[in-house]
This record gives C-alpha cells, structure tokens and sequence, in this order.
C-alpha cells in the first residue's frame, strides 16, 4: 500500500510542477491543485499508515497499547485541504481578471512590469 | 494567567479586523478607526516588550495542554521584539494609507485585509508550534494577495499573478518540509523536534527536510536564486502597500530561517557553507541589480535582497557576535524599508513619477523635506552613527573571525553599492535641475492637498525616521538587546526548558 501511495505522491509532484511550468494560466492553476493534492498525500504517508486501529481508549483502559493510527497527519492534511482550498478560489478569480484585463492566457506576455518606467 | 498577555497582539488585530468589516462602507470611518487601533496595537506591544523584557520569556499553552501535544504561543525575546517592530511600522503605514491610497481601494475592505496580515505577522513571531507557523503563513500570503491586486489595475494584476505563483509554490515546499520532518520525529511542536532529531538515525533525510526548508523560506525571504518574484511585484501596488510588504514580509522568512536553523538544525555543518554561499551570492546579485535601475522604487527593491544576504550571511557563521549582528541588522532594516518604499510614495505624490531621469529639483523647492529624507537614506548606507553602521561592525568582525574572507568581502561590496547607488539617487532627485517633462494632469499633487492631508505624508516618515536616529544614536541599549537575543538563540536550552517546563 505505501508503495502505491509513496508512487502516486510522486507522479502528482511531477505533474503538479510541470503544468507550473507551462506557459497557460489555465495549466498553473492545474498545477496548482496537483501539487497541493500530492503535498496532502505525502503527509498522510509519512504519517505510517494502519488499517482498521482507531485511537480510541477502551473505557476499562487509561492508555491506548499496541499499534493505532496517528490521528495527527490527518488533522493536518484537513488544515492543509481548507487552506489550499481558499488559495484555489483565489487563484480561479484572480487568472480569470488577469485575463479579462489582458486579453491573453499566455504567461510569456505577462512582461510589462520588468520595463523600465 | 498573567503571562497570557503575549497573545494580546493577536487578540487585538483580530477583534479590529472583524470590526472594521461592519463598516464595509464607510471609509472615513475605517480610517480614523484603523489608526486609532494600530496605535492601541503599538501600546499592547510595548507593553508586551516590556513585559518579556523583565520576566524573560513566556508560554501560553493554547487550551491547557501541555507543551508537546497542544500548540503554544512563545514570547521569547524575539518574538517580542519583532512584534514591537510590526506595530511601529503598521502604525506609520496605516497613517500613511489614509490619503496616499484612493477611496476606490479602500472601499474593498482595504484596513480590515491590513490588520489581518498584521495578525498573521504577529501569529508567525509567537507561535512555537512548526504547523501553527504555516497556517500563520497562509494567513500573510492570503491578506498580501488581497492587498497586491486590490484595485485591479493591469501591471498590478500581472505582478499578483508572479506573486501569487511563487508565494504557493514557496508554501507547498515548507508544507513538504513539514511532512518530512513529522515523519522524522513524530511531534510539532519546535522545541520538542530540536530534541528529538538529535536522536534521529538516518541523517540524510534530515539534511533534505533542511534544504526543504530552506528552499521553502528562501522564496519568501528573496535569497539569491530565488527572489525573481520580488522585483517583478512589489512596486506594482500603491507606497503604503509595498512599504508593510517590503519592512515585514521577507524579513517573517528571514526569521522563520533564523528560527529553524538555530533550534531545529542547530549543528549541521553543510548547511552553513550552502547558506554563506547564497547570502554572498544574494548580495552581489541584489547590489549589481540596484545599479542599473531608474526607477526608485525598483532601486530599494534590489536593496531589499541585497540586505537579506547580510543576515542570511551572519546566520551561516552562527557565532553569538554574528547572531547579534544579525538581529540588529534586522530591527535597523524593518524600519528602514518600511521608511524608503513611504519616501517612493511621497516623491511620487509631489513629482507623479518615480522613475529618477524624470526627477530632480526637489532639494531646491522642498529643503527641510529633504533634510529629514536624508536621514534614513544616509541610515540605509550606514554612515556612523546612524543606524546601519552599527551592526555591520558586528557582521565583519564575526566574519573575520571566522576567516570567511569572502563574505567579509562581499559585507564590503554591499555596502560600498549601496553608497553608490544612494549617491546616484541624491545627485538625480535631489541636486539635479527639474527636467523638462510634461507633467501628468489628472493627479493630485502633494501641493495642492490641504495642511492635514499634508501631514499624514510626513508625520510616518517623520516618525520612523525618529525611531532610526534611536537606533542609531542609542545603539547601546540595541547592541544590549541584540547580544541577549542572540545569547538565548545559541543556548536554545532556554527555550526548549521554558516551552518544555523541565
């Protein structure tokens, strides 16, 4: 199971940062919403993954014994998910400006504020 | 509960940001009200200062658990200092706003979006907590997007689109940092993690999660094969927006790399050649970029990352005389940028540009203005006894010390372009003839505003340009400070036993 998660982590990477180095805007977001999938993904791996062992204290016990689940990667990856979520939306509204103001999806056009003025 | 105090700037700029929202409409209002609450801000974080400078550094246990397992607010003396920083410098801009940015921005929730990145700058100095320091930074970067692209004009859009794209990107990486790290040692909480990743077996991936790190603050704080974004966004919004951006938000990743890299990888050895050769590289690249530009506020932008190598330099060397030069480089540069992108905005409210061909004559019709512009100008180069002077003795001592030549070389460098290029700026704004341009028609010029509006331009430059000649002229209550700082930042002991209660 890590193994395949561990490779669709990576291939979400890869993707994620190659549709950011594309010259659309469209792509970028794209990129955007890859990268940010694969990051949450990397987390829940490397927060040891364990099936079916819920961190819950059996009433007759005070502490949790043997193996259970982390519960902390994945309150993490929620953090991460509403966060990158938010960014998404603003990055949606903000290229859609861009491009009705500039008339072009073409990131290579986006040059004017390196003139001198 | 007396040491609750510490998250007063927290509780302070979010209970006035979600008050000004219910006054969505009414600006004049927001306006007098914003000032009103940035001065009661700096109040609380004197008086935050005050307080951790007399009791050493407090620990507030967010809803009582205990150190490792719930998230903590620090107030060491860092974090206080730097919150003291961020409100001197909010105050002046938050009086500046009132008049240099137009009614239109100002309608879209300008001062509410201004307080909460206030409240984000405040949350990443206090927190003690590795994850707590990324939401804190998803808090900055989403009220700067608002703040970069509000009023939507074309370069300003094109330069929040570079911002934007970057800025994420730098958070993805710390993100990934992160994940590596709690993979590693199984706890957030930093002083906890300093602990642990001693024990940690496979170094390797210690060392990428550093460079992970590294690369993810390096992004944000403009290091040298990394800040194309900066140059490229931060003269687009109005002065007031690019002076808070400029004083405060690379220098949150300055401190986010000084906070990691004393506690949590205190002892790698690699990672200071990679950081001294970054920070010798920052400062050549910003220096020789500051050179060829006309514009001035393209010029103080190339400043910025020109100084960022100063401290990332002092960070690599890591001795307590660098450390200490390090932090007073930082408070001299918080106020000092914050004062140069007011000054940009003031030039272009009395000439209509900024580009530097197009200006001249301003010492002939405006002397006493340009007698206390000098000031931080003449700060910035670090002409004794102002205020760049002083950390800079610490910064080349260290180095030569260390017999890091190189960077003793390039502290050089840096300093003697930035006399130049000041030098250059003086001769064409202030001494040269006005040149014969067509003046722009349609603009407000700083003549034609009434005595009040005047003095909103003046009073924040007047005011951080006393706080310079403070540190400047009372270097030794800063040098005292700095030396404190950078003793408790060597011997993280301290706050590992308070964060921890050992």
């Amino acid at each position: 199971m890590e193994i395949l998660l561990a490779i669709i982590t990576g291939v979400l990477y890869a993707s994620g940062i190659y549709m950011i180095m594309r010259r659309s805007m469209v792509k970028l977001i794209l990129g955007i919403i890859l990268l940010g999938n694969g990051v949450n993904l990397l987390i829940f791996v490397l927060g040891r993954i364990t099936k079916g062992e819920p961190p819950i204290i059996d009433s007759a016990e005070k502490v949790l014994e043997g193996v259970y689940a982390d519960p902390i990667p994945q309150a993490l990856i929620l953090t991460a998910i509403v966060i990158s979520f938010g960014l998404q939306a603003f990055a949606i509204i903000l290229m859609k400006r861009t491009f009705k103001v500039l008339k072009t999806d073409d990131l290579d056009q986006l040059n004017t504020t390196d003139e001198d003025s | 509960m007396t040491n609750d105090i510490i998250i007063l700037p927290l509780v302070v700029h979010l209970f006035f940001s979600i008050v000004l929202m219910f006054f969505w409409n009414k600006v004049d209002f927001q306006k007098i009200f914003s000032v009103v609450a940035n001065f009661i801000a700096l109040l609380v974080a004197i008086w935050v200062f005050i307080f951790v400078y007399n009791n050493g550094t407090q620990v507030v246990q967010s809803g009582n658990w205990e150190a490792p397992f719930g998230i903590v607010f620090v107030g060491d003396m860092l974090a206080a200092t730097l919150v003291l920083l961020t409100a001197i410098a909010g105050f002046a801009v938050s009086i500046f706003s009132t008049i240099s940015v137009i009614r239109a921005r100002l309608r879209f929730g300008y001062f509410s979006v201004f307080h909460f990145l206030l409240l984000g700058l405040n949350g990443a100095f206090l927190t003690g907590d590795i994850f707590n320091l990324y939401v804190w930074f998803e808090i900055i970067i989403i009220s700067s997007f608002v703040l970069i692209s509000i009023g939507g004009e074309k370069n300003q859009l094109e330069g929040a689109v570079k911002y934007f794209a970057l800025n994420f990107f730098a958070s993805m990486i710390f993100l990934t940092a992160l994940g590596v790290l709690y993979g590693l040692v199984g706890t957030l909480n930093m002083a906890d993690i300093s602990l642990k990743i001693a024990e940690v077996q496979n170094r390797n991936l210690v060392e990428i999660s550093a460079v992970l790190f590294l690369v993810g603050f390096g992004i944000k704080s403009a290091i040298f094969p990394l800040y194309f974004w900066l140059p490229a966004s931060y003269h687009t919004p109005p002065s007031a927006v690019s002076a808070i951006f400029a004083g405060l938000l690379t220098k949150v990743g300055v401190y986010a790399l000084i906070r990691v890299f004393t506690l949590i990888y205190g002892g790698e050895g690699f990672l200071s050649i990679l950081l001294l050769t970054l920070a010798i590289m920052t400062i050549f690249s910003g220096g020789v970029g500051a050179i060829i530009q006309n514009n001035m506020k393209k010029v103080f932008m190339y400043f910025i990352i020109c100084h960022i190598g100063f401290m990332i330099g002092g960070l690599a060397l890591f001795t307590e005389v660098a450390m200490a030069g390090v932090i007073f480089y930082l408070i001299h540069d918080i106020i000092i940028k914050t004062n140069l992108f007011l000054i940009s905005g003031l030039i272009y409210r009395i000439k209509g540009t900024t580009n530097m061909k197009k200006l001249g004559g301003l010492y002939a019709n405006y002397p006493k203005l340009s007698l206390l512009l000098a000031i931080p100008l003449f700060s910035l180069i670090g002409i004794p006894p102002l205020s760049g002077y002083w950390p800079k003795i610490s910064l080349i001592l260290a180095s030569f010390n260390a017999e890091e030549y190189w960077f003793f070389g390039a502290l050089i460098f840096g300093s003697l372009i930035t006399l130049i290029v000041i030098a250059k700026l003086w001769s064409e704004v202030f001494w040269k003839d006005q040149p014969k341009i067509n003046f722009p028609e349609k603009f407000i010029y700083f003549d034609q505003l009434r005595i009040g509006q005047k003095f909103t331009f003046i009073f924040p430059i007047a005011f951080l340009t006393f706080v310079t000649l403070y540190i400047g002229f009372g270097a030794e209550h800063i040098q005292q400070l700095s030396q404190r700082i950078a003793s408790e930042l060597i011997n993280n002991e301290l706050y590992i036993d308070a964060v921890l209660k050992r």
